[in-house]
């Protein structure tokens, strides 16, 4: 599905993604967990095309095709879906036209039909039910007092309405109590399916309980350190992000030795 | 009700068709129109249309000299030729497509090349006690001994004087051919809109218009302004607006002028106490316009809203500046100015508000806010307060900035493209001032204008 290559990225000429190795298989769940300002979301806006980040070496195989080549609106359109951090409010737009926007953009690169009016209302209401969100909130403005846990549902809403390849979850879990935890990662989890992949990207184990990952990597100072099933993730609960400064440590010291 | 007819035709010839040289002098326009002006014969107005020019001929125009015209000297029209249009659509036709957007029993007062136009002009129907006449009726009436004196002595008394306001309104006396006199009883409320339509067609390069509202105690209504038409030509306006007390007026001016049109307006209010001003500005045409808009609050407990919405591109020059005047005690004003700026465009806001020292428990907020959306685009924002009393709010703030890029990513992280994006966001941007506009048909109205400054349009059309 995606082939990262010896990713490095910098952002205003500070380099953060040092040599970033990693594949994901179609259908596959991969884990990213990492201790703050470890590159994990600078990973993910790489990835979905943010231009605000310099790839200054390496290479994306998005199944054959150079992601890395693509516009943002591009990679979008071709499956790649990022479930932002922070989404973005935007008012004056609503939720209802922005969501038709973006399905119907998607659609349309797929040579499928476009949804017109009536037909977008009934598919965008049955997923809203799904998420547990109140119709209201396609009539409001998109994210605009939105909670924490409401701009969640509404990344996982679009997820569901882009159909996409493969998801990347930037951070979740952060800023939501455990029942919407919950709700998000059930929306998530009825996403699954053996063409779609999913890249969890978190700091705590927690939302790997819910959403269940086929392999766990840890990632720090810009590299994947070590990688494993998702017991590494519980092993990382238990112990903490502690030994990665340990290891770095130890191996400045070996580098620094004649 | 009361709807009187205009002049004949032959008594007012047109204004200069053949056009004005660069260096043309007024003064010798003036002379050259002065008989023919409404009211020619009535000696306090040709009193003061004399002051008037004099006052002019002796200013000239505004430069940047001035401090309240720095950013937009009008010196550049002492060079500029000006030219009645050619191939313009009818006015008939600009007015059917303009009525066809209002409900059906709409009131239209039409002046085209600044005479009133009674065959588009459909006033019937107003409720009793309601005077809407042009004011070329009302002062050539008068002459022949028709027009009802009490209507012509307020009209008088309202009219303005010579040495108001910056020399453009000076002018704009000395030469001003029509305009609308609406006068509402106390207690009165319209259910149907006011329009006054000023149509710029072929036979005139410049019009100067004088619009007079005197509304009485308790009385509602709205009332909106379109300004059309023109070519390479200038158009003057007063509105001045007396507010009875408990008045309630909404006032909508929408500016969509030809591009190489000059436009200078200005609307003064005063308001009695707890009357309540609402005034939509949208200014979405001419190559230069300025727009003047000030209130005083005379008694206490007046509201207002200074509501206003502006898009330039090319070279096109846009100037706003209002005065709030919190003269009495528990007064609320709420301004807020959006530009959109293309282009090489330029915009200015100048927002003053004044707070007297007996003014208590004043209440006023102000915002401006602008959107730069190319690197030669300029916007300048100047909040003035001044404030006297001690117990009282005011806040103020300016924004000049481009779209907001972390928003631009997240539209098109989900397949929009940049343009699209773009186009969205500045809509959004826009459509916030638009939001504000209680009168649905003139709120679809501006979204339309809007509309048509962006475009890729048709993406956005479902926003509606």
């Amino acid at each position: 599905m995606i082939k990262i290559n010896n990713l490095h990225a910098s952002v205003d000429g500070k380099e953060i993604l040092r040599g970033l190795n990693l594949e994901i298989g179609t259908g596959e769940v991969h884990a990213i967990m990492g201790p703050n300002g470890s590159g994990k979301s600078t990973l993910s806006q790489v990835l979905a095309g943010r231009d605000t980040y310099q790839v200054t070496a390496g290479s994306v195989d998005w199944d054959g095709v150079d992601l890395l080549a693509l516009p943002a609106e591009e990679r979008a359109r071709s499956g790649l879906f990022l479930a932002f951090q922070y989404p973005v409010e935007i008012p004056g737009v609503s939720n209802a036209y922005f969501l038709k926007a973006a399905v119907n953009a998607v659609r349309r690169h797929r040579g499928l039909d476009e949804y017109d009016a009536m037909d977008f209302l009934a598919r965008v209401k049955a997923e809203m039910k799904t998420v547990g969100m109140r119709e209201e909130f396609l009539y409001r403005s998109v994210n605009e007092g939105f909670s924490g846990g409401e701009k969640k549902r509404n990344e996982v809403l679009q997820m569901a309405l882009l159909e996409p390849r493969l998801a990347i979850l930037d951070e979740t879990d952060s800023g939501l109590d455990i029942d919407a935890l919950k709700i998000v990662a059930d929306g998530v989890n009825r996403l699954r399916s053996p063409d779609r992949s999913l890249l969890v990207i978190t700091h705590y184990q927690r939302l790997l309980e819910y959403i269940v990952p086929d392999k766990v990597h840890v990632l720090a100072h810009g590299q994947i350190l070590r990688s494993g099933g998702r017991e590494l993730a519980l092993e990382l609960e238990a112990e903490g992000y502690g030994w990665i400064d340990q290891q770095m440590q130890g191996k400045a010291a070996a580098g620094a030795r004649p | 009700m009361t709807v009187t007819s205009a002049p004949s035709a032959t008594s007012v010839p047109p204004t200069t068709s053949a056009g004005t040289a660069p260096g043309h002098s007024w003064p010798e326009q003036f002379a050259e129109r002065r008989p023919a002006l409404p009211g020619a014969r009535l000696d306090w107005l040709d009193a003061r249309r004399r002051q008037a020019i004099a006052r002019f001929a002796e200013l000239g125009w505004p430069s940047s000299r001035l401090e309240d015209w720095r950013h937009s000297s009008l010196s550049f029209l002492d060079q500029h030729p000006l030219h009645a249009p050619e191939d313009l659509p009818h006015p008939a036709n600009t007015l059917a497509r303009l009525r066809s957007a209002y409900d059906q029993h709409d009131h239209w007062l039409v002046f085209v090349d600044g005479r009133h136009e009674p065959s588009l002009s459909v006033t019937a129907g107003l409720p009793a006690g309601v005077e809407l006449h042009a004011i070329s009726t009302l002062l050539n009436g008068s002459a022949n001994g028709k027009a009802p004196d009490e209507l012509l002595e307020q009209l008088a008394a309202n009219f303005g004087d010579a040495d108001e306001g910056d020399s453009p309104q000076a002018l704009n006396l000395a030469l001003c051919s029509d305009g609308a006199f609406l006068r509402l009883p106390a207690g009165c409320t319209l259910n149907n809109t006011i329009h006054l339509v000023f149509i710029g067609a072929t036979a005139s390069s410049d019009r100067h218009l004088r619009n007079l509202i005197l509304a009485g105690e308790h009385c509602v209504a709205c009332v909106v302004e379109h300004h059309l038409g023109g070519g390479q030509t200038l158009s003057t306006t007063t509105t001045r607006i007396e507010l009875g007390a408990n008045a309630r007026l909404d006032h909508l001016k929408f500016q969509q002028e030809a591009p190489e049109a000059i436009h200078v307006g200005l609307t003064a209010v005063r308001q009695q106490a707890d009357s309540r001003f609402h005034s939509h500005s949208l200014s979405f045409g001419a190559k230069f316009a300025r727009h003047d808009i000030n209130t005083t609050f005379a008694g206490k407990g007046c509201e207002t809203l200074l509501n206003g919405l502006y898009h330039v591109d090319g070279r096109r020059h846009v100037d706003h500046h209002t005065q709030i005047d919190h003269a009495q005690p528990h007064g609320t004003s709420h301004e807020y100015y959006r530009g959109l700026l293309d282009g090489s465009g330029r915009g200015v806001f100048r927002g003053r508000i004044l707070v007297a020292k007996d003014a208590q428990r004043s209440d006023a907020i102000q915002r401006s806010d602008s959107l730069l959306l190319s690197k030669m685009a300029e916007a300048d924002a100047r909040p003035e307060l001044e404030i006297y009393a001690d117990d009282v709010k005011c806040a103020h703030g300016a924004t000049i900035g481009q779209l907001d890029d972390d928003a631009l990513f997240y539209l098109r992280s989900r397949g929009l493209d940049q343009q699209h994006a773009q186009q969205l966001l500045t809509y959004a941007f826009a459509a916030e001032v638009i939001e504000r506009i209680e009168h649905e048909a003139a709120r679809k109205q501006a979204r339309k204008a809007l509309l048509d400054c962006l475009p890729e349009q048709d993406t956005l059309e479902e926003l509606q």
